[in-house]
């Protein structure tokens, strides 16, 4: 496990995905931080922020079958 | 009679039923008490993180924020969904080296993998100091929900002991599967009294979420962008803060320790996916704060919100309701800041430093010793200084995040020393004291947790690559 961990393709796939959580929540907050347009009621930085809050489980389920499909290790590694 | 009081005496009181139920039949040792055998699966898994996660701090917080300070509240929102994906890549390695090695703690992790057992009684001693103003805070919470939601038939004190000694009761006797019990009560209670008063306020009051939305825009636009009616909190301050706390999340001890309780790494993995569904309450929570925000706007405290709102709306037996699921809400986190705060005290403060090898079950009896004595301590504080150790939370948000480097790169990079991790904790601990202690936090407009981390994760990794590691057969 030890060393190899980041060098998998699934794992770096994995991180990539994981990756965009921040980007969008983090990094991008200073280009949202505005009221137009209203989205479905909300004021846009809401609406970004629930957005990409809401998609976190799917990006988080296509990081999980990455692993689970490049990583040669089963997933359930433990003894 | 008193509704109020009748439907939250008997949820406090069925709610420690289930928790002392929890553990008949279950045979007590340490792993069964601090990490519930390592057999839960992915539902009680779910409801035990979210029974850490949802404290009376955020059905009186969240709805407070919104109300008085406006969209840096929804900070809270995004640090939930950045700590989840952050644990789906830490956890299960984590829980892969805690079940390898029987690990039940946090200093457990360090004393492994750093082989220093001075460095677990640091970790271990940091811990303690930061849960004990977070205990703290619940039990105001408590005291302060019941007390106004039984419009004063249950003082703030009585609710306290009362609540608390139950907990206490069912942490002694079943461990995490107490918690984990009481937290199905919790979590029920929870989503119906918010997702009644969040959807159901905006409605009442303006017609749909979205009305209610013209009309703060129409009032005070600027209160729903970043800095809202703070003076300080603007865009840096809420890219540090959600940084800050999505990382030092899953490092608050007893987070961390619950992580151990999970079935498989599968499981923790899973749980990861789905854990971000959980935010969708504090959705509901900001909606209910600016509805206050623009029905009740002459409130000076902004953590009555809530209350203050539901009190004008709903029938009293509602406002008993919401009391209760405010009892059970404080019960569930505080049962398990207890449960850790005494097995890092008896087994990685007093056994790691006096007694190296003690028994398992002299251990275990300490633990539940501890239990009583954090019960009689924390009580104390509630009672006769209430508003002292609230003032330390930040200095124990702050200070668990620190952790950090020490647990990632533990997992993660093979160069990293027990030298590097003591200099990084000590001088990441030292710059959020300083900062904090002398009123300079946010400093140039970042979080000083934010700073410290930094500085923290710069003198870790500096210190280690001049010192040797060993022990690389750890994780």
């Amino acid at each position: 496990m030890r060393g190899g961990y980041m060098k998998k393709k699934g794992t770096k796939l994995a991180l990539l995905f994981g990756a965009v959580p921040f980007i969008m929540l983090v990094l991008a907050l200073p280009l949202v931080n505005r009221i137009e347009p209203v989205i479905l009621g909300l004021p846009f930085l809401l609406f970004w922020i629930l957005t990409w809050v809401m998609l976190t489980p799917p990006i988080l389920f296509a990081a999980y079958l990455c692993e689970k499909r490049f990583n040669k290790t089963k997933e359930g590694e433990s003894e | 009679m008193n509704v109020a009081l009748v439907i939250i005496f008997a949820t406090i009181g069925i709610s420690a039923g289930v928790g002392i139920f929890a553990g008949r039949r279950v045979k007590m040792n340490l792993e069964n008490w601090t990490v519930a055998g390592r057999q839960f699966g992915l539902i009680l898994i779910w409801l035990l993180m979210a029974g850490e996660i949802y404290t009376t701090f955020t059905f009186l917080g969240a709805s407070g924020w919104a109300y008085s300070k406006g969209a840096p509240a929804f900070y809270i929102l995004i640090y939930g969904a950045l700590a989840y994906t952050l644990s789906f890549f830490i956890l299960p390695a984590l829980w892969r080296v805690g079940k390898r090695h029987g690990l039940h703690t946090q200093p457990d992790y360090f004393v492994k993998r750093y082989d220093s057992r001075s460095l677990g009684v640091f970790v271990a001693l940091v811990g303690v100091f930061s849960i004990i103003p977070y205990l703290q805070l619940q039990l105001a919470g408590l005291g302060f929900i019941v007390e106004v939601a039984s419009d004063g038939a249950i003082p703030s004190n009585t609710a306290i002991i009362i609540a608390f000694v139950l907990t206490c009761v069912f942490v002694y006797t079943s461990g995490l599967r107490g918690a984990a019990w009481v937290a199905i009560i919790k979590d029920v209670m929870m989503l119906v009294a918010v997702g009644v008063v969040g959807i159901g306020v905006p409605i009442i009051y303006f017609g749909s979420p979205g009305k209610m939305f013209e009309a703060v825009m129409a009032k005070m636009p600027e209160h729903l962008i970043f800095p809202g009616s703070t003076p300080n909190m603007d865009v840096g301050w809420v890219m540090s803060t959600v940084l800050l706390t999505g990382l030092g999340f899953y490092m608050w001890p007893h987070v961390f320790g619950s992580a151990f309780s999970a079935k498989s790494d599968k499981i923790i993995k899973r749980n990861a996916i789905i854990m971000p569904f959980y935010q969708i309450p504090i959705l509901l929570i900001f909606f209910v704060g600016l509805t206050a925000f623009l029905v009740i706007p002459e409130l000076k405290n902004g953590d009555m919100a809530f209350l203050e709102l539901v009190n004008r709306t709903y029938p009293p037996w509602f406002m008993g309701f919401v009391g209760a699921a405010g009892a059970v809400t404080a019960m569930v986190p505080s049962a398990i800041l207890v449960l850790f705060a005494s097995t890092l005290l008896a087994k990685n403060v007093y056994q790691a430093a006096f007694r190296p090898h003690a028994k398992e079950e002299t251990v275990l009896r300490l633990s539940r010793i501890m239990v009583l004595v954090i019960t009689a301590f924390a009580l104390v504080f509630a009672i006769f200084f209430p508003n002292e150790l609230v003032n330390l939370l930040i200095l124990g948000y702050d200070g668990v995040c620190q952790f950090f480097p020490g647990v990632v790169l533990g997992l993660f990079w093979k160069r990293v020393t027990k030298e590097g991790v003591f200099t990084g904790l000590v001088i990441g601990l030292a710059i959020v004291a300083f900062l904090i202690l002398t009123g300079r936090d946010p400093f140039l407009g970042m979080n000083a947790g934010f700073v410290g981390l930094i500085g923290n994760g710069f003198f870790t990794m500096v210190v280690s690559l001049t010192t040797k590691p060993k022990r690389l057969d750890i994780v």
